[in-house]
């Protein structure tokens, strides 16, 4: 179902120049209009057509999404890779940063920087890229302490494979399965913040997102309800489809963990 | 490494002294911020306003813009510890004046949100713990799947249109009635009333979370060898489930409730700004509106301060609970 939900989006988010009956930026007369058979989702103050702002914004929180939670594995796995291959001194270090990082309200720091940076989509993206590691550092630590220790790793390195070969080609392909549960429940992450970041008024002026729509139809809450209903079903659904889909993964692909939680 | 145990005191001592370099560290990354962003950092220092001249240079000279940077680093240091973080044009206020006020608001609505929601989320999570996969224990999941992935501020636009404008039942703004002088018990009724809405949309994700939790920690425990011994002694199934499997299940709750405090406040600032909650939150949405820096980046110090100390009680009360915790 969560794979269902997300290639739905996908799918619209891929093909919304297709789907779209309007521009979603482009402002019309008829404004606050009702959901009707014209406007499938109504319109906004501006007489903006929310139907294709629906369908663009996929495009933003997808993209979003996605592009950070890459971002953050990648930073992930290499911190994490290189404390738990190592251990000892580089290990002490990488942890302390980790925790640093892990300590800091992330939504916050990423709502300083976005505010003094200028909130372009690309910014968004490589903050909360940069900013969403550590959970994957640990993970990938953990994983990479227990398999070094197998008698595989042992083998290659008698044959005289150099560390990042080990590393790469040994280790990593492992140590996978729980990367790819987190990365998806990363994405879904992401995309709230994203979301968040844009109610508080750091949306990125010119693309349509969600959480911009949603800044917008808090000042009209009273007359049109309309503008809030669509854009937040379309987050909760992206965000519930990614989280099934870690959920999924997770059972599938540790077995004896089915039920526990992975955080 | 050598295992031995600590006293209490030292414990929270050396907590203490495992804080202080996270504080300077937020401390420096601020600074860092100052100087990397775009422009002068006197924008940041000051926030866009039209400002004269004169105030301007005294900025600059409060913070030693023309000294080398490891002096100007020292001299932001010495004013953060001081408590001076800057001066809000926008509030013709010093900035933690502006932050402290906000503060008990924002603090209000946190507490009412963590009790209501750690206690239904334990309730629903042990209920479903006991019937694992029964039709109870599906439904519970998928509130919790919903409580995750639901953001928050729409939660509160949603509640805010369904039981305030189209069946008022609930207050739509703010955090009292102005047009009533309550005062006494009446006034506390008055405040409660407007924190339903607000504390529930808050706490959905959180209940969520705690609910998931307790979940799968009670799984874990029932599997314990002493919950089988207390089964063997014919205690009651109600005995073994609260006085012996509950306590053990619920410990880690109290560090995760330390860990998840920035997570909650970040929540707690959307759903401020939906219900014009006088907090922390409607002024994060004003100083990104004028662009008032120094009260973004005071606020960002002051509320990692807040995480930190907020994770550093957890951690000692966790101790005080569980003293295994203190072997080092």
């Amino acid at each position: 179902m969560g794979i269902g939900i997300v290639l739905f989006f996908g799918g619209l988010a891929l093909f919304a120049p297709f789907l779209a009956p309007f521009n979603p930026l482009a402002t019309g007369k008829d404004s606050f209009h009702r959901p009707d058979s014209r406007y499938l989702m109504g319109t906004d103050d501006l007489g903006r057509d929310l139907f294709s702002g629906v369908l663009w914004g996929a495009r933003t929180s997808l993209l979003v999404g996605i592009l950070a939670a890459l971002t953050s594995t990648l930073i992930g796995v290499v911190v994490g890779a290189l404390a738990g291959y190592y251990g000892g001194m580089t290990d002490d270090l990488l942890m302390r940063i980790t925790e640093f990082f892990l300590v800091i309200p992330r939504f916050f720091l990423v709502l300083v920087i976005v505010a003094l940076f200028g909130s372009s989509i690309w910014n968004v993206i490589l903050v909360i890229g940069i900013l969403s590691w550590p959970v994957t550092a640990r993970l990938v630590r953990v994983e990479f302490l227990s398999i070094k220790e197998k008698e595989f790793i042992e083998a290659s390195r008698a044959a005289g494979a150099t560390d990042l070969r080990i590393i790469l080609r040994h280790i990593l392909p492992n140590a996978t399965p729980p990367i790819v549960v987190s990365g998806s429940l990363q994405i879904a992450r992401a995309i709230l913040l994203e979301a968040g970041l844009s109610f508080l008024g750091l949306g990125d002026p010119n693309q349509m997102s969600w959480g911009v729509m949603l800044y917008n139809a808090q000042r009209f809450l009273r007359h049109a309800w309309w503008t809030a209903l669509f854009p937040g079903i379309a987050i909760f659904l992206v965000v519930m489809g990614f989280n099934l889909v870690g959920d999924g993964l997770n059972d599938a692909l540790n077995p004896k963990q089915k039920g526990r939680d992975i955080a | 490494m050598e295992r031995k145990s600590q006293s209490l005191a030292q414990y929270i001592l050396r907590r203490l002294v495992q804080a202080v370099p996270l504080i300077l560290g937020i401390v420096i990354v601020n600074f860092c911020l100052i100087h990397l962003a775009p422009g002068d950092p006197i924008i940041s220092l000051v926030g866009e306003f039209q400002t004269s001249e004169e105030y301007i240079e005294s900025v600059r000279r409060q913070y030693g813009l023309d000294q080398p940077l490891f002096v100007q680093l020292f001299i932001y240091m010495l004013n953060v510890l001081k408590g001076d973080f800057g001066y809000s044009f926008a509030f013709k206020q010093p900035v933690l004046e502006v932050i402290l006020d906000r503060i008990p608001a924002t603090l209000l609505l946190m507490i009412v949100t963590i009790l209501f929601s750690t206690v239904a989320g334990v309730i629903l999570g042990v209920v479903s713990s006991r019937r694992q996969y029964s039709k109870t224990d599906n439904l519970v999941t998928l509130i919790s799947l919903i409580g995750y992935s639901i953001p928050v501020f729409w939660l509160g636009q949603i509640l805010l249109i369904g039981f305030s404008l189209k069946v008022p039942v609930f207050p739509a703004q703010g955090m009292q009635s102005l047009r009533e002088n309550y005062t006494g018990i009446a006034y506390a009724i008055d405040v409660l009333h407007h924190l339903v809405l607000p504390a529930f949309a808050l706490g959905l994700s959180y209940l969520a979370m705690n609910t998931r939790f307790t979940r799968a920690s009670m799984l874990e425990v029932l599997g314990q060898d002493y919950v089988r011994t207390a089964r063997a002694k014919g205690l009651s199934e109600r005995k073994v489930i609260y006085k012996h499997a509950l306590r053990n299940a619920l410990l880690p709750l109290v560090t995760l409730t330390g860990l998840n405090f920035g997570f909650l406040l970040a929540g707690a600032v959307l759903t401020e700004t939906v219900f014009a909650w006088p907090g922390l939150g409607r002024l994060m949405y004003d100083s990104i509106y004028t662009r008032d820096y120094p009260v973004l980046m005071g606020m960002f110090i002051f509320i990692s301060a807040m995480v930190i100390v907020v994770n550093l009680i957890t951690d000692i009360f966790y101790s005080v609970l569980d003293p295994r915790i203190r072997v080092h």
